[in-house]
């Protein structure tokens, strides 16, 4: 059974080229056959072989599929191998079943888009780089998923490419995640120059063996994967593409920029946290990253009035709250986080979908209202998801894996208190957009009218993910025990914070967040507005809707100056060496022409010169 | 005495005014000229050097070049007349419309 | 024997240096003849007998004869000498005489540094030339033939002057 493992990224990716060749030909309904289709396939082949892997667990807790050798290059020589153990298997699955049910909602939320076929083979494509991803058992597979991702998402996020808007936040997706990519490969050149391998496994053990704890090297290659890491998951400060890659189609925004390909930064750190270990200032550096991005990100999410746009500064505070996780060694909680994070996220997004689509295209949320009489499903969905987000005590998901990393955060080795109360406070903030949002679209008077239901095909993916949402939660031992099987557990430093005292903390937080929200938004609207209005609101109004200004900083510091140079080497100096030979050749040319003079005498004379001179070569030599 | 030397010279002087003739004169015809003695002066040197190794080579290659003169005359001296037809004039120095 | 050389080669110094600096192309003919027949002189008295005759019959009889013909077909009468003075100026016949001299000047140097064994006087007969002609230089004789009637195909093509359609209607109407 396990070795149908190679079948899960195979059939999306079969699907991608049978979508990308013949897609024009086929009808809407084959389309969505195909592409959902193969997802299914995939997904069920994937609890097939955690059915397998839980009852009968392969020695060492981890079982390789290698199928053929790849490069073979003396001693450099990767597979194509896929590794499955706890982690691997368990955001295999979670990526597997929440992509079937995006799919399964984009076959109606896509239906009359011409580009259809062409939506599912990127989709299809997309799911078979991230399993690739998932499964890599080297790290030169894996890279090959993670550029595999990062094209997907640039194709998926530029796909109503004749708006141009849309092809720019595509390039600035891809250009952004570069940065942090190259960062990633120069880490896997200098892995691969220490150490001499890049299996993931065998990188682990050789690291471990070799390099001390706090050696320059172990520190050089973990800080550069971690580079990669933040360039993909949107963390500081390379967080500046994700909101605008929410151009894309509402599905894509879904599925690549909240519940998966954003996580594979998560994914790496997690794969690679011997390395990690080794390098404490890195760790240290992973949490400080993910506190200051989860704070930072809700206060800009404070300020969106586009409903994807606060989605996706979400999206960036909640990886925040993972890398936290990763940052402070508690490894299981970061990918429980993960799990529920993809369920609650996904959902909240197919939720926006329904109301973007209803309100044809309306993506200001100030423009919206009242949607709690018109769309009951969209707004228990999004009530479910938003809870879960904010965390909700004891019934959502969400408030389960938060409030895990807020305790592990509180009882860490190293500055403890200080990313506590960072976390609860993204609690407060988190709360409080959250329902900002709820409160604006759903309650208060109608602003745009409705003027299409969605369907079942979008309903019933919402809905198992609701279900998931709020379940998904109390397995919470039972996932941490399974995960410890493939990465440490957590160390409690002793002394520190009692889950109960972290849990009451958190819980207050989202309290205070909801009636704040509820206060400023459905009770005193005006208060609210008066608040923006003053100076102050309104400075940091401004500074909080531009991402703390980031993107200014950015145009400021690299692009200008790049865009100068261009224009003043316009001439290519280099180009101009070539140029100059050119050149040279033609001033030779006329300075030897002026010699045609076409006058015989001329040419004699200069014939019996020449004899004159090689008799005098002949009479002297 | 065979005055070997002495014919080479004579063969070398009678060259160069051939030559001479050949970069002085701007009239086609005298050109012409020039070159015939030119062609005559190498012809003696090669009549000079059989005569001194007492064999018939030398008169051989005379008569060689005897052939080429004369059809090269033939032809020249043709395209002389064409010359004078087209241009009205026999100055080598007006007929350069190949430069550049 | 050296005397008849020194003096015909002198002769033939002198005419040629006279054909140079005639401004009439006839006169400068007539003395390019005279160079070519003294040349002839120096070829009998080298011994070779079968050139000397056909230095005078073709050379000397044949091309300047032909020379004779075309200059008198251009008709280039006294205006053209005129205008051939005003083209021998100083500035144009001290550069090339210059260079002339300093290739004479190489030619002799070279030619004097070099010691030549003595010979006695020995020419070849025409037997002889006859023989190495056609037996050793055979080769050499079809390749002039070729040369020759490549002259004779071109000579007439280019002397060739279409006749204008008017005077041959006018000349068969007539």
């Amino acid at each position: 059974m396990l070795g149908l493992l190679w079948l899960v990224p195979v059939f999306p990716f079969a699907g991608a080229l049978l979508l990308a060749v013949f897609g024009s030909r086929m009808g809407a309904k084959a389309v969505a056959v195909a592409g959902t289709g193969t997802i299914a396939a995939s997904a069920a082949i994937s609890l097939l072989i955690a059915a397998a892997f839980l009852g009968a667990p392969p020695p060492g807790g981890a079982y390789t599929q290698t199928l053929w050798t790849w490069i073979d290059a003396g001693s450099f020589r990767p597979e194509i191998a896929f590794h499955l153990d706890a982690l691997s298997l368990v955001m295999m699955l979670v990526v597997t079943f929440v992509s079937l049910l995006i799919h399964l909602y984009s076959t109606e939320f896509m239906r009359g888009d011409e580009g259809y076929s062409r939506f599912f083979a990127y989709m299809n494509l997309f799911v078979a780089s991230m399993v690739t991803l998932l499964l890599a058992d080297n790290l030169l597979l894996l890279y090959l998923g993670w550029e595999g991702v990062g094209l997907c998402s640039y194709l998926l996020i530029g796909f109503w490419y004749q708006d141009p808007v849309n092809g720019r936040a595509g390039q600035k997706a891809f250009i952004v995640t570069r940065v942090g990519d190259t960062a990633m490969a120069v880490g896997l050149f200098l892995l691969f120059y220490s150490l001499g391998t890049l299996r993931i496994q065998d990188l682990m053990h050789a690291a471990q063996t070799r390099w001390s704890t706090g050696s320059p090297v172990a520190i050089a290659a973990a800080a550069l994967l971690l580079g990669g890491a933040a360039g993909k998951s949107a963390q500081l400060p390379l967080q500046t593409w994700l909101p605008d890659a929410m151009a894309g189609p509402t599905p894509t925004s879904a599925l690549i920029h909240a519940a998966t390909m954003v996580t594979a930064g998560v994914y790496l750190i997690a794969r690679t946290h011997v390395l990690f270990e080794l390098a404490p200032p890195v760790q240290l550096a992973v949490a400080a990253v993910g506190a200051a991005t989860l704070l930072m990100a809700g206060f800009s999410a404070l300020t969106q009035n586009d409903i994807k746009r606060v989605l996706a500064y979400s999206t960036i505070s909640q990886i925040g709250y993972m890398f936290l996780a990763l940052g402070v060694g508690a490894w299981g909680a970061a990918i429980f986080h993960f799990m529920t994070h993809a369920f609650f996220k996904a959902l909240l997004f197919l939720a926006a979908g329904i109301v973007i689509e209803a309100l044809h295209h309306e993506h200001n949320i100030f423009r919206m209202g009242g949607l709690r009489r018109e769309l009951p499903a969209a707004f228990w969905m999004f009530l479910i998801g938003g809870c879960a987000l904010a965390g909700l005590p004891a019934i959502t998901a969400g408030f389960y894996s938060k409030d895990l990393i807020l305790w592990s955060a509180a009882n860490s080795a190293v500055g403890g208190m200080g990313l506590w109360t960072a976390g609860v406070a993204g609690v407060l903030l988190t709360s409080l957009y959250t329902f900002r949002l709820i409160f604006l679209v759903f309650f208060g008077p109608a602003a745009t009218p409705v003027s299409r239901r969605p369907g079942l095909a979008m309903v019933l993916p919402a809905c198992v993910l609701a279900f998931l949402a709020i379940a998904g939660g109390f397995d919470k031992a039972p996932f941490l025990a399974f995960m410890a099987t493939a990465l440490p557990a957590f160390r409690e430093a002793s002394g520190g914070m009692s889950e109960l005292v972290s849990s009451v903390a958190a819980g207050l937080a989202f309290l205070a967040g909801l009636l704040a929200a509820w206060y400023a938004y459905v009770h005193n609207p005006a208060l609210s507005r008066a608040a923006a209005a003053s100076p102050m609101g309104r400075l940091l109004h401004r500074f909080w809707f531009a991402d703390w200004g980031m993107d200014w900083l950015y145009d400021r510091v690299f692009v200008r100056p790049v865009v100068w140079l261009a224009a003043v080497n316009k001439a290519d100096f280099i180009d101009s060496i070539y140029d100059g030979l050119a050149r040279l050749a033609a001033l030779g040319h006329r300075l030897l022409s002026v010699t045609e003079t076409g006058k015989l005498r001329w040419h004699a004379a200069w014939i019996a010169g020449g004899a004159v001179f090689v008799v005098a070569i002949v009479m002297f030599l | 005495m065979l005055p070997v030397r002495e014919g080479f010279v004579l063969a070398a002087i009678l060259f160069t005014l051939g030559l001479t003739g050949v970069l002085v004169r701007r009239n086609v015809v005298f050109v012409l000229m020039s070159i015939e003695v030119m062609l005559n002066a190498a012809g003696l040197a090669f009549i000079v050097a059989g005569a001194r190794w007492r064999q018939p080579d030398g008169q051989v290659v005379f008569l060689f070049i005897l052939a080429m003169a004369a059809a090269e005359v033939s032809v020249g001296l043709a395209l002389v007349l064409e010359l004078y037809h087209q241009y009205k004039s026999l100055d080598t120095d007006a007929i350069s419309r190949m430069r550049g | 024997m050296t005397t008849v050389f020194y003096i015909a080669g002198a002769v033939a110094i002198a005419a040629t240096i006279m054909m140079l600096t005639r401004l009439n192309a006839v006169h400068a003919l007539l003395y390019l003849i005279v160079s070519l027949l003294a040349a002839a002189v120096i070829f009998y008295d080298l011994g070779a007998p079968f050139v000397a005759a056909l230095e005078v019959i073709i050379y000397a009889g044949a091309i300047m004869v032909l020379f004779v013909f075309v200059v008198m077909l251009l008709n280039l009468g006294e205006q053209a000498s005129r205008a051939e003075r005003g083209l021998l100026t100083p500035s144009i016949w001290i550069g090339p005489s210059v260079l002339a001299a300093v290739l004479l000047a190489e030619l002799i140097w070279i030619l004097m540094r070099g010691s030549v064994p003595p010979a006695e006087a020995a020419g070849a007969g025409p037997a002889e030339v006859g023989m190495a002609l056609f037996g050793r230089y055979l080769i050499g004789v079809e390749l002039a033939s070729m040369l020759l009637l490549a002259g004779l195909v071109g000579a007439y093509h280019l002397g060739w002057r279409r006749v204008p359609k008017a005077k041959v209607i006018h000349a068969s109407r007539s």
